[in-house]
């Protein structure tokens, strides 16, 4: 399997404030994230609001440049290269959004949404891309009959399907699906993502899958990459992860996540406090404050990420606890 | 059951209703308001007579007759139905010079609103997707423009320009353009933030495709409804300045002008000061119930 | 015993541009004192509106109609406006999904629920304020003296649910709807709203109807479940029997559709089609173009409630029983 795309180091740190009686201060959206995506693989991002997830999605899309760590696409670094040449490498990783309903253009057709791409980087002639358009109306389960429909037409999970046909027009090598199926009822979630993994093993596409939902993420995914507060606290497999969970906060995030087998209900105890603000950082680790097993030297010094049981994790702890 | 089989049940269900086209949703919540409609057909009937000036007024507008001063309209005594609406006080026909006026109005409207609309628009749209100090630059120049009450702005345009018909379209164009401009940067910067305009962008769309092709659409529907506000109110300013003396010119039968020329004789003969204003009126509020139909047919929030 | 809430064949009608539309046909709702309902439904099935319907927010263009809706022995139907503001948001309270928009961002969130209980005048005025501190403290804020001059923008979704919390046990009331409390939170922050909602319901034995799409939070909260689609009621049984013998169709491919629940297979069993909408109600029962098991009879009648112990089933071809394993309690 090879490299599609690799991040290095990432991190996006925005300045806020600045004004006259407001003091500047830096928000580490996105702090260290690094991470390897190969042909045909699903790694999922998870975390809570606030995590950085969105950030990281605009960074892998060449939406925004890092502030600083490199990004590789299709092994080209990304951070050197003039604006066309980026351009050139975004087409090689496009995007599904959560929200269906904001994510088509209303003044369009379906045809016309589905074609833009195409004509855009002028693809093709006209007739070559409207039958290009159709072939992948056809593919995603949408009736050729409703090309010429406006996405007010459709059901949320028909326009979902719309936005992934849209999404795989230019052939990208990675796709970054950013919550696809949490607008969506579960048995439309369910069709959504059938959808999307029988189009990975047709097209073979990476799937960069950002998500809160750990079944979904535990359906679909081979690798997890755990964010809390811009930082990675934990990434490993997806086996690894969910059956011996090593960083506290992912055992908070599956212990939270409510079980749907009323027999086996974990009562198990909430994990205690909230999110700390993004302009005020703690020092030490992130989740230190909500930590069943803080120390004075979890407060104090930040975790490096080290390998633990095959797996990267950033906790003092992990391992022993 | 697989994947694959399941869009073809979804949308069997969908396929036996067909669904109201966009233009039948739009004429069934414009004609819900008949205050709209009514304002409709009053403009059609303006833009007719304006089209047709020629063919529906009996003279010409400028044309003199000189032993029919100040003749009373026809349902008064001394009237006569070769002057329906009664002469002026150098014996010009009033319902002739209303018909030629209507062209004129419209077409003050018409350009009025056509330039402040493109020229606003463009400044919103750069304010919108250039960002930084070129949107502080255009916003704080609208700002100034605001701070002069309009009809004094103008004045003072015209002022510097020289008074005539075309000067005063361009004061009062300048004059309307903030109002543009501030619609258009509000509605660029919340459609800017919307996915479909990353979507367009990670497909590799440039800044102008995304300004013009994929923004703007999105941008007209609260642009329309304020042009057809304001083609009201660049009738009334228009036919201000007329009647200031700074707008059209006499003879030119621009209603404004109409008005100011008749205000001597408001107590010998009220026909010649009534019927322009009227004109005005209902112009004015035909173009303003219009687009208030417009706004609740074009704006999802206010409907049911 | 008699029920705490009980609504019987409750229709809610809404005249819209394209004709009246029946948004909850035939719901029953019964709720006993200290019981968990959990109403449970994709989006347009109508869960939210029965519980709306109790309380009297339905408005204008909606008509309600009822046999019967009794809370606490007294007549719904037949109380003026006046006396039904007196039981609503004293005896019945009500907390929204999004907690951010039901908060006034204009006053403090210590004078909102001072507000509460002024309305109803269930404290003496001079403790009103020390009673505010004592309920902030009760829904877990941490320093509720402080907190009680925040305004809803200053504090998280998390706390401003618990604020809303807060208000809407002001009074004591004896039934509580919480329509979707934690979709808008997050994971972690979800699970410390519920189980601080299933603490006040057992510490209170207040009824509580928890209305969400989520069957997880179902799973872990309910006593009872009622499964809506497309306005009706179409399964309503024990939690327990619920999740391991679905008698509906419905409820049996929406549980198959759970990732959770798909372990090992690569992909999930799905519902094909949607939800119908206003227009496109199909004759018969409702959800006969998406069932598996719906015959001519399934299209052309609906199927008619079909009772038994614990159990409510509108289905003309309900899945077996499956006699369950004894539970140890």
């Amino acid at each position: 399997m090879s490299v599609l795309m690799q991040a290095e180091d990432l991190r996006r740190y925005y300045q806020v404030g600045g004004g006259l009686f407001v003091p500047r201060a830096v928000v580490k959206a996105v702090d260290g994230v690094s991470f390897t995506l190969r042909t045909g693989e699903t790694l999922a991002v998870v975390g809570e609001s606030g995590c950085g997830k969105s950030t990281l999605a605009r960074m892998v899309t060449l939406m925004e440049l890092p502030s600083s760590g490199e990004l590789f696409i299709e092994g080209e670094a990304t951070s050197q290269q003039n604006e066309a040449e980026r351009r050139r490498l975004r087409l090689n990783v496009q995007m599904v959004f959560q929200n269906p309903y904001g994510s088509l253009n209303p003044r369009k057709t379906v045809g016309a949404i589905l074609e833009e791409p195409l004509a855009l980087n002028h693809r093709g002639n006209r007739a070559e891309r409207v039958a290009t358009a159709r072939a992948m109306m056809d593919r995603v389960g949408l009736r050729q009959d409703q090309y010429g429909r406006y996405p007010h037409m459709f059901s949320g999970g028909q326009r979902q399907r719309i936005a992934i046909a849209r999404a795989l027009m230019l052939n990208p090598r990675v796709v970054v699906a950013d919550e696809p199926v949490s607008a969506l009822d579960v048995s439309i979630q369910a069709q959504v993502l059938n959808l999307m993994m029988d189009l990975q093993d047709e097209f073979k596409l990476a799937y960069l899958f950002i998500s809160h939902d750990l079944s979904v993420v535990r359906h679909i995914a081979r690798e997890v990459l755990v964010l809390y507060c811009g930082r990675p606290v934990e990434h490993g497999t997806k086996a690894g992860i969910f059956e011996n969970p090593l960083h506290p906060y992912t055992r908070a995030l599956l212990a939270a996540t409510p079980s749907v087998d009323p027999l086996h209900s974990k009562h198990t105890a909430a994990v205690k406090g909230e999110l700390p603000s993004p302009l005020n950082p703690p020092a030490g680790c992130a989740f230190a404050s909500r930590c069943p097993h803080a120390t004075d030297r979890c407060t104090a010094e930040r975790p490096e990420w080290r390998e633990v049981e095959g797996r990267l994790v950033a906790c003092h702890f992990a391992g022993s606890v | 059951m697989s994947g694959a089989e399941n869009p073809s049940a979804a949308t069997a269900v969908n396929a036996a209703l067909p669904m109201p086209s966009a233009a039948r949703l739009f004429w069934r919540g414009f004609a819900e308001n008949r205050g709209a409609v009514i304002g409709l057909g009053v403009m059609v009937t303006l833009l007719v007579l304006a089209a047709g000036a020629e063919f529906f007024a009996p003279h010409a507008p400028i044309e003199q007759f000189r032993e029919y001063f100040l003749v009373p309209p026809v349902w008064e005594e001394g009237g006569s139905w070769s002057f329906p609406l009664g002469t002026d006080d150098v014996g010009r026909d009033v319902f002739s010079r209303l018909i030629f006026g209507a062209r004129l109005s419209l077409v003050i409207g018409f350009s009025v609103v056509t330039l402040s609309l493109t020229c606003g628009t463009a400044l919103g749209l750069t304010a919108a997707f250039v960002g930084g100090w070129v949107d502080s630059a255009i916003m704080r120049l609208m700002d100034v423009l605001l701070v002069f009450p309009s009809l004094l702005l103008a004045i003072v345009i015209v002022a510097i320009l020289g008074p005539g018909l075309f000067n005063a379209m361009l004061a009062v164009a300048i004059v309307a353009l903030p109002a543009y401009t501030r619609l258009s940067r509000a509605s660029a910067l919340a459609e800017l933030a919307r996915d479909y305009v990353t979507a367009t962008r990670c497909a590799g769309a440039g800044r102008l495709h995304l300004m013009f092709s994929t923004v703007l659409p999105n941008c007209l529907a609260p642009l329309i409804v304020q042009a057809s506000l304001g083609f009201s109110s660049a009738v009334l300013d228009a036919a201000a300045l007329g009647f200031l003396g700074l707008g059209a010119q006499p003879p030119t039968p621009e209603w404004g002008t109409m008005l100011a020329g008749a205000l001597q004789f408001y107590q010998r003969a009220w026909w010649v000061l009534t019927f322009p204003g009227l004109a005005i009126l209902i112009t004015v509020l035909a173009f303003n119930l219009f687009g208030d139909g417009l706004r609740d047919a074009l704006d999802p929030k206010l409907k049911r | 015993m008699p029920h705490l809430l009980e609504i019987r064949n409750l229709a809610v009608e809404f005249a819209t541009a394209r004709g009246r539309f029946r948004a909850v046909d035939g719901v029953d709702v019964t709720v006993d004192p200290g019981e968990i309902l959990c109403i449970v439904g994709e989006s347009g099935s109508g869960k939210s509106v029965s519980m709306l319907a109790a309380m009297g927010l339905i408005a204008w263009p909606g008509k309600v109609t009822a046999d019967v809706m009794r809370f606490d022995g007294a007549d719904l139907l037949a109380l003026s406006p006046r006396a039904r503001r007196q039981v609503v948001g004293k005896d019945m309270a009500m907390i929204f999904q999004e907690p951010m928009s039901s908060l006034n961002p204009c006053y403090s969130v210590g004078w909102q629920i001072a507000e509460a209980l002024r309305t109803h005048h269930a404290v003496p005025r001079a403790q009103v304020r020390a009673r505010v501190i004592e309920l902030l403290d009760q829904v877990g804020i941490p320093d509720p003296a402080g907190r009680m001059g925040a305004f809803p923008h200053q504090l998280s979704g998390g706390m401003n649910q618990r604020v809303m919390i807060a208000m809407a046990i002001a009074c004591n009331p004896r039934f509580l709807v919480a329509d979707e409390p934690t979709t808008a939170l997050d994971v972690t922050i979800q699970k410390q709203i519920l189980d601080l909602l299933v603490a006040l319901q057992r510490e209170r034995g207040m009824g509580l109807v928890l209305i969400t799409h989520d069957m997880g939070v179902v799973a872990e909260t309910a006593h009872r479940v009622q499964v809506m689609y497309a306005g009706q009621m179409v399964e309503e049984q024990k939690t327990v029997g619920l999740f391991a013998n679905p008698r509906h169709p419905y409820t049996e491919a929406l549980l198959d559709a759970l990732p959770e629940r798909a372990m090992g297979r690569s992909r999930l069993p799905t519902i094909p089609g949607m939800v119908p909408g206003i227009d496109d109600r199909p004759a018969g029962c409702l959800f006969n173009p998406r069932c598996r098991f719906a015959d001519d009879l399934c299209r052309q009648v609906q199927p008619p409630p079909f009772q038994a112990e614990g159990l409510h089933v509108r289905c003309h071809h309900p899945r077996p029983e499956i006699v369950l394993p004894e539970v140890p309690a």
